[in-house]
């Protein structure tokens, strides 16, 4: 019977003991990373930057560029893609407002790398800003800055900087090669970069027409006397469109105009009988299976020297 | 002898009423001290566990109390509110990593917690289905405010205005759940998580309507002049947010001034934890840095002088309790004088009257002791609710 009540009461003594804590100190991710570190990109430029520099191993971090139908700067992700990004290690991002997206998806803010947060200085803001107003809350505007960066092989060149030490910093057993490629790279942006020189320069101060204003860069690194519009290719340009545009020739007697795209047969015939020829220069901003970024670029150099010559 | 312990057992027996009396006296007699030492242990534990995960918290200067109360278990009265731009400085000095909070709505009586991804790596929180947030009017629950709700990934809620009396003061915003968390066993489990940025979408900071420069536009557009575009009254906002529509969302104002509750600081080692509580010692900006745990401590430390003060109480109340039964266990043995007696003359021995009476007590005693011990195990189930329910004010 004692040894029943001893029992007893160290039973009950040790109810009456410290509690374990509720809850356990444990900080861990949420999102298991996987064992090979993964980097999403927001474009295709930068996709064929950071796939040149990585190179083929199973070493480096698996680069992923998300399906993206047409224009990546509109691109909308999907709930997977959106999920994606979330379990990457890094998200690459062009920056200089490229990814519109950022402002309604949630991501780690840590995880993001902006490639153009280098060179803020040398970002072109746009001037066509639209403002609204509604209720008592006043005018309000969303202003941006113009964000084919990537069209000036020079800033290029300090993106896919950007890039490499983003690849380095995941793979830093890599980074002697890593190096190695960006050297590479870099050497063939300077020649894409001379070869389009070159090619402006036989356009002198000649004025030409862009078809919608993506070619800043374009036109600041190449000193164009140009004039953007706002026509889609593959849309039919209104009455209005045209009466503008003869306006704007009056002034700007333009015999080039550059498209993203190839713009509707009706289109160029019409501008053709303005005097105007269509050339297609595209941005390479996703990947149309038409060649790298190089293919693209150096095509739409070689396009222009011919209807130049 | 088994005979005294049994004739002990039926005397009880047959004085149900009494020996009810007796062993709920003696286990209230045994419980309420420990109970008390129990609950207030537990509730510490549990108060400070979640606040010692916690390393600095940043607020509008005022009581740190609300502040941390508010901002660990997001049921405190609402301190003021701090500027966005105040999370922004905190992450430019790279002392640490820093997780906005603002926990100003409700839906239905659960918290509506607006932060970031790192809040739920820095809790270690899990999903237990479907995934996380991914854009602006989604949210994640926690497993107390599903069932309560009543909902699954997939299904929507809607949050609730701020006030009756302010029907048009907050955004009544339908809202995706896209995941519900595992149990976690903390305050995080009645919480419905949104992106900080849907919680001023919520607060009518942030809107969405169709795009004004657009031709369909027209009927809902005043004029547009110079690059100014004037929309009138029958501008519809939307009130849900979807993969369709999430692109015409937008922010009045400079998000600088945006509100949040508190910052949570996570500095990776004491270093940066110092040198980031030097930069708020003086309170100019408005602002206070404060340890959670410390400003726990103190109330802890007024719990248990209270809890010392309820238990010499409860001490001195065991002592009346137990001399009114050795009172009612004497006159007892005075009116059972008679049945001692007739006991005697049919042969029982002094020591076996007495074996009888003390099989008595000892089955009163270890009755009372089974049943306070009883009492204790169902009360330790269940000390955590207990303590989040005195939370809920």
């Amino acid at each position: 019977m004692r040894l029943f009540l001893n029992l007893l009461f160290g039973f009950f003594l040790a109810a009456c003991g410290e509690t374990e804590h509720a809850q356990s100190g444990n900080a861990e991710t949420a999102f298991e990373a996987a064992a090979r570190p993964l980097l999403v990109v927001s474009n295709y430029p930068l996709f064929f930057f950071a796939s040149q520099i990585a190179g083929e191993s199973e070493d480096v971090p698996q680069i992923v560029f998300p399906e993206i139908e047409g224009d990546p700067a509109f691109w909308v992700p999907s709930a997977d893609q959106i999920q994606l990004m979330q379990t990457a290690n890094l998200v690459l991002l062009n920056g200089a407002g490229y990814e519109s997206w950022l402002d309604w998806i949630t991501l780690d803010r840590n995880r993001l790398l902006d490639t153009s947060a280098g060179f803020t200085d040398k970002l072109i803001e746009l001037e066509d800003t639209l403002t609204h107003q509604h209720g008592p809350a006043g005018e309000h505007a969303h202003q941006g800055t113009a964000f084919t960066t990537w069209l000036d092989p020079r800033l290029a060149m300090k993106q896919a900087g950007a890039v490499a030490a983003a690849l380095e910093s995941l793979a830093p057993g890599q980074a002697v090669r890593l190096r190695n490629n960006l050297s590479a790279l870099q050497s063939r942006l300077s020649d894409l970069d001379r070869e389009l020189a070159d090619t402006f320069a036989a356009l002198g101060n000649q004025p030409i027409l862009f078809s919608h204003p993506v070619y800043q860069y374009l036109q600041r690194r190449y000193g164009l006397n140009s004039v953007s519009l706002h026509w889609e290719p593959d849309t039919e340009p209104g009455t209005r469109a045209w009466i503008e545009l003869q306006k704007i020739l009056l002034e700007h007697l333009a015999a080039i105009m550059l498209w993203e795209a190839e713009p509707l047969s009706s289109t160029a015939a019409r501008l053709s009988e303005l005097g105007v020829q269509s050339i297609v220069f595209q941005t390479a901003s996703n990947h149309l299976g038409q060649g790298d970024y190089f293919d693209v670029l150096t095509g739409n150099a070689k396009r222009l020297r011919t209807a130049l010559d | 002898m088994s005979g005294a312990w049994y004739l002990g057992w039926r005397y009880l027996v047959f004085h149900k009423f009494k020996s009810t009396i007796l062993i709920a006296s003696i286990t209230l007699m045994l419980f309420l001290p420990v109970a008390t030492r129990v609950l207030v242990s537990d509730s510490a534990a549990a108060l400070t566990a979640r606040a010692d995960h916690t390393p600095l918290l940043l607020g509008a200067a005022g009581s740190p109390l609300e502040l941390v109360l508010n901002s660990l278990y997001f049921h405190a009265g609402q301190p003021s509110a701090i500027g966005n731009e105040t999370l922004a400085r905190m992450q430019a000095t790279g002392l640490g990593e820093f997780i906005p909070l603002n926990t100003r709505f409700h839906s239905r009586g659960n918290p509506i917690v607006g932060t970031t991804l790192d809040y739920f790596s820095f809790r270690g929180l899990e999903l237990a289905e479907g995934r996380q947030m991914g854009m602006l009017g989604e949210c994640v629950l926690g497993a107390g405010a599903a069932a309560r709700q009543g909902v699954a990934s997939g299904d929507y809620i809607v949050s609730s205005p701020e006030s009756v009396f302010d029907i048009a003061g907050v955004y009544p915003l339908k809202m995706k759940v896209a995941g519900v968390l595992e149990s976690s066993g903390s305050a995080d489990d009645d919480t419905i998580f949104v992106d900080i940025r849907t919680s001023w979408i919520i607060q009518g900071l942030g809107h969405g309507h169709q795009d004004l420069a657009r031709p369909e536009a027209g009927a809902g557009v005043l004029s547009r002049k110079d690059g100014v575009i004037t929309a009138n009254a029958s501008v519809s906002q939307y009130t849900e947010i979807t993969a369709d529509n999430v692109a015409e969302f937008h922010f009045h104002g400079d998000t600088g001034e945006f509100p949040l509750t508190s910052i949570i600081a996570v500095p990776p080692d004491d270093k940066s934890a110092t040198l980031l509580r030097g930069r708020y010692l003086s309170n100019d900006e408005g602002l206070q840095l404060v340890v959670p745990s410390a400003v726990l401590n103190d109330l802890l430390d007024t719990v248990f002088t209270v809890q010392n003060y309820v238990i010499l109480g409860l001490a001195m109340l065991g002592l009346a309790t137990v001399a009114v039964i050795m009172l009612v266990f004497l006159l007892s043995q005075q009116l059972r004088r008679g049945e001692f007696h007739t006991l005697s003359r049919i042969g029982a021995s002094k020591t076996y009257i007495g074996l009888l009476v003390t099989s008595e007590l000892a089955f009163v005693f270890v009755g009372s002791l089974l049943l306070a011990t009883l009492l204790i195990f169902v009360m330790k189930q269940y000390a955590l609710q207990i303590l989040q329910s005195f939370l809920t004010f």
